[in-house]
């Protein structure tokens, strides 16, 4: 039983962090009803250009610095980018966001190298054992991943706020349901754009440097990407909580099924289980858990 | 009227210049051996790609400056990005096989997955393929892989002698009886090289052993980690590739499974792979295939001649590093090998059919490493038309935090165990592909 509650409570901290990065795929589609599939890509550049600029500054200048670029960066696709395909259909803008991550992933490593850059910023590394007294060996716990969860939190409660509570939260949801309609009412569809692939950028970074901290800044950061896409097709790809719920479900599933089931199946089984569950849900729940429904009237 | 003949006499006299020039560079182009380097600076794997084809090309470089090439034949390389896709690596390798005057000497696959589909392209082009420490493990049988040279070891010699380590340290092989050995590996043709020949040595000498495969590109690890955390096993061997080494060191750690009871494959011990791990990967094992450092002859000619003159492909101070000796290494046997050739045809390019002549009869003594500048570096090596490996041995590494240092002597694989197990599987592949071995007693 301690080692199913240890592996159950692993899988949540990992889910934890794929959903840290599913946070900016839901911002820009909940925002524009663009799928960006760029985000991987940020994660990495944001990541690059922190480690790299630490190199060089403090690390509280470094970290401004990188969200500075990361808001260029948020210009610059607005103005190249998003500007010239506005009112197109999303599918269109999706491929623009395809040909944008493979720029971004070349151009990132181009400036910055393509090494492996350790990134300390202190989190602590170290395992715990608890309830020992319950179950023989106890439960192991990484720190590192709970204070990953705390930051998961905190990025979860602040973009809430945002989304509900600020008058350019409910300008981003208005944008969502219709570019047109938001903008006959007077609200700036560049200027919203801007601030969306801003704090979608922000969101990288954040995800980049918990990732970046555990496995060291490189390459396969972006890959992670790939491991926010079930969260985001269970956990609905306009809500923030969903991202979360979903990064739960998916990390705890997936790990419980590679230690339960994969040795009948001669294991590696998490990579597509985790997508085979999310194919579950959607079959009973097309929106995700939290998604908006979307009825269209003919 | 003399202006027109003056015109045409300036004409014909640039004509003719060209035509000369052209044809100094067509003589030039000529003399120049053609060499493809597959390789992957760029995706997931790059950070151990890089320093490997910085030192190829290094080497290479450093040839062409010191002695003009190989005998006055000059080294052409070109590089395509392959970013470790097998697709792409046959793409590469479809694209340059053509090129110079004799077409691509030999090809470094560089990846096993690209190596097993280019194993049926080769014999077609007669191109040789040199995978040195990797690619499949029967192809050491020479009479049915003809054109694939896994040159000073293959991962059943690799698995082999990490046992042998493994059971040097606990007493003897009888000590292994009821002990448990876990291998962690890429979920792919390399990772799965090692199982028959583990599976083997399990029989005979009675441990437990279990596989657990992780996905590409192994940055997710945690539930194999809390496998190895709830089975406890005496000893981990590491079968990864990029950021899976790191990441496992790293999990190791966050599961206090000990560092110094994880022993990697040489494609699991270089720097890239215990950096990141900071001090969690103190104490962690890997086999080596040759030396580690900058101290030796090779790389006095290559700071001298290559990174002096600012023509270094990487970082002069990457140099010695693990990964940048065996691309290093990797070099010297090829080119080793297109030198071996023309003693025998003639010093001018060599043909990919002329090149694997060089590599079956290919025997680098001691004294010829010296003159190399490779003493101490790598071992002697011997190659037959039966036998594409030669001797396999390696050492074991173990990282302090800041370097490796050696904490065995070579240790040689056993070729009692290997070579019936590689006669098997390469019997079975020739029927499979209806390949007719050739008969080496035959061949000079």
């Amino acid at each position: 039983m301690g080692f199913f509650i240890e592996v159950l409570f692993g899988g949540f901290l990992a889910g934890v962090l794929y959903a840290l990065v599913a946070l900016g795929f839901v911002l820009i589609f909940k925002a524009s009803g663009v799928f960006n599939f760029a985000q991987g890509a940020m994660v990495l550049f944001a990541a690059l250009s922190l480690v790299r600029l630490m190199e060089w500054m403090p690390i509280p200048i470094a970290l401004l610095v990188s969200v500075g670029i990361m808001i260029v960066f948020a210009l610059v696709v607005e103005r190249l980018v998003l500007r010239p395909l506005v009112n197109q259909e999303g599918i269109i803008l999706f491929m623009a966001t395809i040909g944008v991550s493979y720029f971004v992933d070349g151009f990132g490593q181009t400036i910055w190298g393509s090494e492996i850059y350790t990134l300390d910023l202190g989190l602590p590394k170290e395992p715990v054992i608890i309830l020992e007294s319950v179950f023989e060996g106890g439960v192991l716990v990484n720190k590192f991943d709970l204070v990953a969860a705390v930051i998961a939190g905190i990025l979860v409660t602040v973009l809430a706020v945002f989304f509900q509570k600020t008058r350019i939260g409910r300008a981003l949801r208005a944008v969502a349901d219709d570019h047109q309609a938001a903008q006959s009412v007077g609200i700036p569809l560049r200027d919203i754009w801007v601030i969306v692939w801003s704090t979608s950028g922000i969101v990288a970074l954040v995800a980049g440097i918990v990732w970046g901290s555990a496995l060291g800044v490189q390459f396969s950061i972006s890959l992670v990407a790939l491991k926010a896409l079930p969260v985001l097709i269970l956990g609905g790809f306009t809500s923030v909580p969903g991202a979360i719920i979903g990064g739960l479900i998916i990390g705890a599933g997936e790990k419980l099924a590679e230690v339960f089931i994969g040795p009948s199946f001669g294991g590696g089984i998490e990579n597509w289980f985790a997508y085979m569950l999310a194919l579950l849900f959607l079959l009973v729940r097309p929106q995700g858990l939290f998604g908006e429904r979307i009825i269209e009237r003919v | 009227m003399r202006t027109k003949l003056l015109r045409a006499a300036a004409l014909g006299a640039i004509g003719a210049a060209a035509m000369l020039a052209a044809g100094a560079g067509e003589a030039l182009a000529q003399n120049e051996q053609f060499l493809p380097r597959l390789v992957y600076r760029t995706g997931p794997y790059a950070p151990n790609g890089v320093p490997f084809a910085n030192g190829y090309a290094d080497y290479l470089n450093m040839l062409n400056e010191r002695d003009g090439g190989i005998n006055g034949v000059r080294l052409v390389q070109e590089e395509c990005e392959t970013g470790y896709a097998t697709d792409r690596g046959v793409e590469c390798y479809d694209r340059l096989k053509g090129k110079g005057p004799t077409g691509a000497g030999v090809v470094d696959p560089l990846s096993t997955g690209i190596t097993f589909a280019l194993t049926e392209k080769a014999p077609g082009d007669k191109i040789p393929l040199i995978t040195m420490g990797y690619g499949r493990s029967e192809s050491q049988d020479g009479s049915v892989f003809g054109w694939n040279f896994p040159l000073l070891g293959t991962y059943w010699a690799a698995a082999d002698i990490i046992m042998n380590y493994v059971a040097q340290k606990e007493g003897g092989y009888g000590k292994l009886k009821g002990k448990k050995v876990s291998l962690v590996y890429h979920d792919s043709p390399y990772g799965k090289e090692p199982i028959p020949l583990l599976e083997e040595l399990a029989k005979r000498h009675g441990f437990a052993f279990s596989a657990l495969p992780v996905t590409h590109p192994g940055v997710e690890q945690k539930a194999t980690w809390l496998q190895i955390r709830q089975n406890r096993p005496d000893y981990v061997l590491l079968w990864g590739w990029g950021v899976m080494n790191s990441t496992a060191i790293k999990e190791a750690a966050a599961v206090n499974y000990p560092r110094n009871k994880m022993i990697g494959v040489w494609w699991s011990g270089a720097e890239p792979d215990v950096t990141p791990g900071g001090d969690g990967s103190k104490g962690y094992m890997a086999a080596a295939l040759h030396a580690i450092g900058d101290q030796f002859g090779v790389h006095r000619d290559i700071y001298k001649l290559v990174y002096d003159k600012n023509r270094g492909a990487g970082k002069r101070e990457e140099v010695g590093q693990v990964l940048y000796n065996r691309g290093l290494v990797n070099g010297f046997l090829a080119s080793e090998a297109i030198r071996k050739a023309q003693s025998r045809f003639g010093n001018k390019p060599m043909t990919g059919e002329q090149v694997r002549w060089g590599l079956e009869n290919l025997d680098i003594t001691a004294a010829r490493i010296k003159e190399s500048g490779f003493e101490g570096l790598v071992y002697p090596l011997k190659i037959s038309c039966q036998d594409h490996m030669g001797s396999a041995r390696a050492r074991i590494q173990q990282w302090d935090g800041s370097k490796w240092s050696f904490v065995s002597d070579w240790i040689e694989a056993d070729r009692k165990l290997i070579d019936p197990m590689v006669v098997a599987a390469a019997k079975k592949y020739a029927e499979e592909k209806k390949i007719t071995p050739r008969d080496c007693s035959k061949e000079s």
